[in-house]
């Protein structure tokens, strides 16, 4: 038994890590490890400049600008872009629309969609949960009826991410209302968000961000040829797509990153005379987490590894998003408590160039970062999936 | 043994009830929480007619004499309702200082115009570093022409931007860190030398970091003995913390009934998710961490209204901050788990609560501190 990358894996994660040190701008970096807030800007600007070192879709096929990278080495790569502060690539074009339209699209929706995708010219978003349909995705009420050449969009999604930056959204739509099961009659259609009868509003989180909408669809006209697969097969594609999931979903390089954060905020720290990492009390607690992340580590090579050998990934993808969610979330509330009652800072009502905002951060993060247990398929929701599809409870 | 409230504690938990259901709705306190000065002068009107400002205070200055216990059914409801309102800083902290500490002149200048809503205090203690030690002061206060001058700092000042006269503690002797030797001065909140930078609190109330440059006290603008202020800091700040522990239940209850009522309503799969057993345990486990707080405010309140013994009174509050606590961190995360994306919201009440909760685990110390003061007490007890 070996616990360590290869050597030609740990060349590999030098060369990225060298890499990174030179390309990732500064400005960025500093933005997403002092808890700024990144623009559309932002985000396409780091999108573009791993495009343009052609890392920026890894796992797409190679004619289309992949690597030939192994799960290893992707794992390697988003761990260590997740280390270094580098702003999170989204997912909705690059990991979520793009394997769909490789698997189930056609030539013609291929040369359109995924070049943009790749450059960073389309921003996407998915619409998938309703006001009604969030863990029990496929009792979804949005309609597509076909009119001619088009359908016809009307219905509403909600907690849609990035919904306010996008280009386009895909969705998952009812085009048939007649049938048995709930799982049929659905489509997924690719829809411009520029089309006459869409509405975005904003979804404020309790930690006074904007990340999510609700998109309203009154009418919306979608031309025929943007539906992906075949009418009424909808979640064909879903059920797909919700096995794709990247095995980065731990999100230990982040983790990592904010764990060492955590140790020299807490180091500089004053408490009882000491600084608060002698106290015994927290320490032990921060330990705890620390270990954590430690086993969950090994835990995700050893799944790299059974998927290396051939083995399909599964219920294991849950396990990774249960205890990484829970580990970053553990790390919000530790930071959180080492501002003591400074943490209860929020907003600067006046002299607000003295305020220290990094600090009131703090408490304003682990408020978002409830979301991480509810969010991408609740924590209860892979709970289930392990139960059935791992246990056969 | 009698749990039951009596009858005039019934009447003013009804009419209080009554008073936020009406007046300090969700949609009204965003309003107050969203305008510039962040409290409200009429709701703080509402309090001193309804009695609540002077209940805790001395029949002599116009209150009702009451104690913390007697406080509970009110602290339950503004912790339901999610009161923004300087009321534990007025009557919980500043006000005490005076009862317990102020020769009788000061009383009958102060506590009248605070039992008619005319007066608003804060505590202006923490410090930097101090985290919830409070035996770190590092402010210094003078001896100066005709009283002291007082130059330091003080952090997170709860509701200092609406406050008419400060408590202020100030070292006139030892060091940072020493038991003896810190004073407390009242201070008025415009006084000369006196700066604030104001801001919002994660919960929705304002506070201020406060700057103190050669800030002028006469004589008899210090209570108690000079150097002595340490015992009455502490026993304010448990009476104030027994005070935080009702407030919580209220918050507690407030975030249980919603998540029971969502249980119930909120159908996926074609079931309300409250069938789901994998949810009902959580749902159960809530009740019961609610229960358990419930008892520990009650020991708290009961505790700061009798208890002589200053080691046992930390150990008691100590042991009910510890636990309830537990209970505002474990209910206030299951809570928004539980309502899903709602919970993450700023239109959900829930994750108002949620973050009433999330502070009050740490005000006045938070589960750790306490767990050290509570093992200290137990051993001064064994010795």
């Amino acid at each position: 038994m070996d616990l360590n990358y290869s050597a030609d894996e740990i060349a590999f994660r030098d060369q990225v890590r060298g890499w990174l040190r030179d390309n990732l701008p500064r400005e960025l970096r500093d933005k997403v490890v002092d808890y700024r807030e990144l623009t559309k800007d932002d985000l396409l600007r780091w999108h573009r400049t791993l495009a343009a070192k052609g890392w920026i879709a890894p796992a797409w096929p190679v004619d289309w600008g992949g690597t030939t990278w192994s799960v290893v080495q992707r794992y390697i790569f988003e761990e260590e872009c997740g280390y270094a502060g580098a702003p999170p690539l989204i997912p909705f074009g690059l990991m979520m629309c793009a394997p769909v339209l490789f698997k189930f699209g056609t030539e013609a929706q291929k040369k359109r969609f995924l070049p943009r995708i790749y450059g960073g010219d389309d921003f996407w978003c998915q619409g998938y949960s309703e006001p009604g349909s969030g863990s029990d995705l496929a009792s979804l009420r949005t309609t597509a009826r076909r009119d001619g050449d088009h359908y016809v969009v009307s219905g509403q999604k909600t907690w849609t991410t990035l919904a306010h930056m996008a280009d386009w959204i895909f969705c998952l739509v009812r085009s048939d209302g007649a049938t048995d099961k709930k799982q049929e009659g659905i489509s997924f259609l690719l829809i411009d968000m520029k089309s006459t009868g869409i509405t975005v509003r904003p979804l404020i989180l309790m930690d006074g961000g904007h990340e999510v909408n609700e998109v309203f669809f009154d009418d919306v006209r979608v031309p025929a040829e943007n539906l992906v697969y075949e009418e009424g097969k909808g979640w064909t594609v879903a059920k797909f797509l919700l096995g794709h999931e990247r095995m980065n979903t731990a999100r230990i390089g982040a983790s990592r990153r904010e764990l060492e954060k955590l140790k020299a905020l807490a180091g500089a720290r004053k408490s009882n005379g000491g600084s608060l990492l002698d106290d015994a009390r927290f320490r032990d607690r921060l330990s705890r987490v620390e270990i954590e992340l430690m086993a969950l580590s090994i835990t995700n090579l050893r799944f790299l590894d059974a998927l290396r050998g051939g083995h399909a990934p599964g219920a294991e993808v849950s396990m990774l998003k249960i205890t990484g969610t829970e580990i970053q979330q553990a790390l919000t509330e530790l930071m959180m408590e080492t501002a003591g009652p400074e943490a209860q800072r929020a907003a600067p009502i006046d002299h607000a160039e003295a305020f220290d905002a990094f600090t009131a951060s703090f408490g304003a993060r682990y408020c978002n970062y409830r979301k991480t247990s509810i969010y991408a398929g609740s924590n209860e929701i892979q709970r289930n999936i392990i139960a059935k599809r791992l246990l056969e409870l | 043994m009698n749990f039951d409230y009596n009858e005039e504690q019934q009447l003013l938990a009804a009419s209080i009830r009554r008073f936020v259901d009406k007046d300090y709705a969700f949609e009204t306190r965003r309003k107050i929480m969203s305008s510039s000065d962040g409290w409200s002068p009429e709701v703080w009107a509402k309090l001193a007619e309804l009695g609540v400002l002077g209940l805790p205070l001395p029949a002599e200055t116009g209150g009702f004499g009451g104690g913390a216990v007697d406080l509970m059914p009110v602290m339950e409801a503004f912790g339901d309702a999610l009161l923004v309102e300087p009321f534990l800083a007025t009557v919980g902290l500043g006000a005490q200082f005076i009862v317990r500490g102020a020769v009788p002149e000061r009383r009958k200048q102060i506590l009248p115009a605070v039992v008619e809503g005319k007066l608003k205090m804060a505590f202006a203690h923490t410090e930097r570093d101090a985290r919830y030690d409070l035996k770190r002061v590092a402010s210094r206060a003078r001896r100066a022409e005709g009283g002291y001058a007082i130059d330091g700092e003080k952090r997170v000042v709860l509701h200092a931007p609406c406050a008419d006269l400060l408590v202020i503690s100030a070292r006139t002797g030892g060091s940072d860190g020493d038991a003896r030797g810190i004073s407390l001065f009242v201070v008025d909140a415009a006084a000369k030398g006196l700066s604030m930078a104001r801001y919002r609190t994660l919960d929705g109330c304002v506070a201020a970091d406060i700057v103190l440059h050669n800030v002028r006290v006469p004589v008899d603008g210090r209570i108690v003995a000079e150097g002595d202020g340490l015992a009455l800091i502490e026993e304010v700040v448990d009476y104030a913390t027994a005070l935080v522990c009702a407030e919580a239940v209220g918050a507690i209850r407030s975030a249980n009934e919603a998540t029971l009522e969502y249980l119930k309503t909120r159908k996926q799969f074609g079931v309300p998710i409250g069938s789901f057993q994998a949810l009902q345990h959580r749902m159960v486990d809530m009740v019961i961490e609610q229960e358990q707080a419930q008892s520990m405010a009650s020991l708290a309140c009961a505790t700061v209204d009798s208890e002589r013994d200053p080691v046992q009174r930390k150990r008691m509050v100590s042991a009910a901050k510890i636990r309830v606590a537990d209970a505002c961190r474990r209910v206030s995360q299951e809570a928004v788990q539980l309502h899903g994306g709602m919970g993450m919201s700023d239109e959900m009440k829930v994750s108002h609560t949620f973050r009433r909760l999330t502070i009050i685990t740490q005000q006045f110390g938070n589960a750790d501190h306490h767990l050290e003061r509570f093992a200290v007490a137990s051993d001064t007890k064994r010795d």
